[in-house]
């Protein structure tokens, strides 16, 4: 058994200081040893995107990135990322689209969502499948959530005056 | 399923890098970006006993002109690529490759060097950097070599690099007036591996092609460059005969193997209509 190893990182904010084994995959770490169980567990190898928490900002596979790996950085959960009232327009417009269906896949929709308003504020529809292509929901509910993406990113392009 | 156990270090430059390979020899492995190595760890495939972490080495880091070329660090991440104003006016092949390199959670922290590296037959960059000339550097104990990126890709996952080496870069010359890039890629869905690409490079001329590069990725081992289509092409302006003959040419050129979706046939058939693509984009762009 390799040794454990000693990190320090900022987690939704908040530093702090943590022992790892090395082979613990972030989103392992967050959910066994913290607890914190929004980013989900499924695929493994990077194809489904439940895993999806943010790295200095950036969105990545917590399946695909060590623990260890995560010192001296900072990681956000869709928990500290929703507190910052960041994600408020996307949450109520899945809502009020019906798009988180079973919810599995939600926390790395909102996520990977986010990253494109922000990367991509003139997406058309069509690219916004393709960008949200890495996030898979296995209800098959995708329609609804490019229908809600669409209308955040629409209601970005108003000016601000004319805005709900 | 979990990784097997490993140890895990995180030197800070290339110097300690070169000295824990050859301390720990085929022990050890590199970890990039890790978006296919974890994968393989995961799995179970790689079972390494040791991870050598090359995130914190800075100077591996960044997308810069030096002395005139384009040069990409090996740890440049694939969206730095995509995003990079300099990528895009240097060398624009790659800007229109980067979005087909998997999806964006995953171009953010997988690397153009790891890619390269790794030497996946299906991958974008390997394609691209031999159909751009690029040139790369590889440190060893003993120095840096320059390896030109044709002569770089062996066999399958096989490359020049050597077990005690570690990929530093890769210097691209940048695109000069009258020279236009293009690239092409076919997949089943977006972000998938490739079924067929194709990274193209000429000169228009008075009209015609000149100085043409043809570079498929996912038709062979390694990536399969169709040097007899570009001989062929000199001094041919693209016109929609030549493209037939050129693609005719290209059924001789290609012996790609079935995958587990697409017969040789098919993915022949889609080699010819992507080269079409690319020549009609290169006279466009020109």
């Amino acid at each position: 058994m390799a040794e454990s190893i000693q990190i320090k990182m900022r987690l939704n904010g908040v530093e702090g200081s943590y022992r790892v084994e090395p082979r613990l995959h972030l989103v392992d770490f967050l959910r066994d040893q913290l607890e914190l169980k929004t980013a989900r567990v499924s695929c493994e190898h990077g194809v489904c995107g439940a895993c999806t928490v943010r790295l200095d900002g950036e969105i990545i596979r917590g399946c695909l990135y060590l623990a260890v790996q995560a010192d001296g950085h900072d990681i956000e959960t869709i928990d500290g990322v929703s507190d910052t009232g960041e994600l408020r327009e996307l949450q109520r417009a899945f809502h009020d689209k019906n798009a988180a269906q079973c919810g599995f896949c939600t926390p790395g929709m909102l996520l990977t969502a986010a990253a494109l308003l922000r990367e991509k504020p003139n997406a058309t529809r069509e690219q916004v499948r393709e960008y949200i292509s890495g996030n898979y929901c296995r209800c098959t509910g995708y329609h609804a959530i490019v229908d809600a993406v669409c209308e955040v990113l629409e209601q970005q392009r108003q000016p601000r005056a004319l805005r709900a | 399923m979990k990784a097997p156990s490993f140890d895990y270090i995180r030197p800070g430059s290339v110097d300690e890098v070169l000295e824990l390979l050859a301390a720990h020899g085929d022990d050890a492995r590199i970890l990039a970006g890790g978006q296919t190595l974890m994968a393989t760890l995961n799995m179970r495939l790689s079972e390494p006993e040791l991870l050598i972490d090359i995130n914190a080495i800075e100077s591996l880091k960044g997308i810069e002109l030096r002395q005139g070329a384009l040069w990409i660090g090996a740890m440049a991440r694939h969206s730095q690529v995509e995003d990079s104003p300099l990528v895009a006016e240097h060398a624009p092949m790659l800007a229109q490759a980067a979005p087909h390199v998997a999806h964006r959670a995953i171009r953010n922290q997988g690397t153009f060097g790891g890619s390269i590296a790794f030497a996946d037959p299906a991958a974008e960059w390997p394609a691209c950097i031999v159909a751009l000339d690029a040139v790369l550097h590889l440190a060893g104990r003993q120095g840096v070599r320059k390896v030109p990126a044709v002569e770089f890709f062996l066999d399958l996952y096989t490359t020049e690099l050597a077990g005690d080496e570690v990929l530093l870069g890769c210097e691209i010359p940048v695109l000069v007036p009258g020279r236009a890039q293009a690239f092409q890629e076919l997949a089943r869905r977006h972000g998938d591996y490739a079924i067929v690409g194709v990274a193209a490079a000429a000169n228009l001329r008075g009209g015609v092609f000149h100085d043409m590069r043809l570079v498929f990725l996912g038709m062979d081992n390694t990536p399969a460059r169709a040097l007899d289509v570009e001989q062929w092409l000199e001094g041919k302006a693209p016109d929609e005969q030549v493209l037939a003959q050129a693609r005719q040419l290209l059924n001789d050129v290609l012996q790609p193997s079935a995958d587990l979706y697409n017969s040789a046939a098919t993915k022949m058939h889609l080699a010819g209509v992507l080269m079409g693509r690319v020549l009609r984009q290169l006279a466009e762009t020109a």
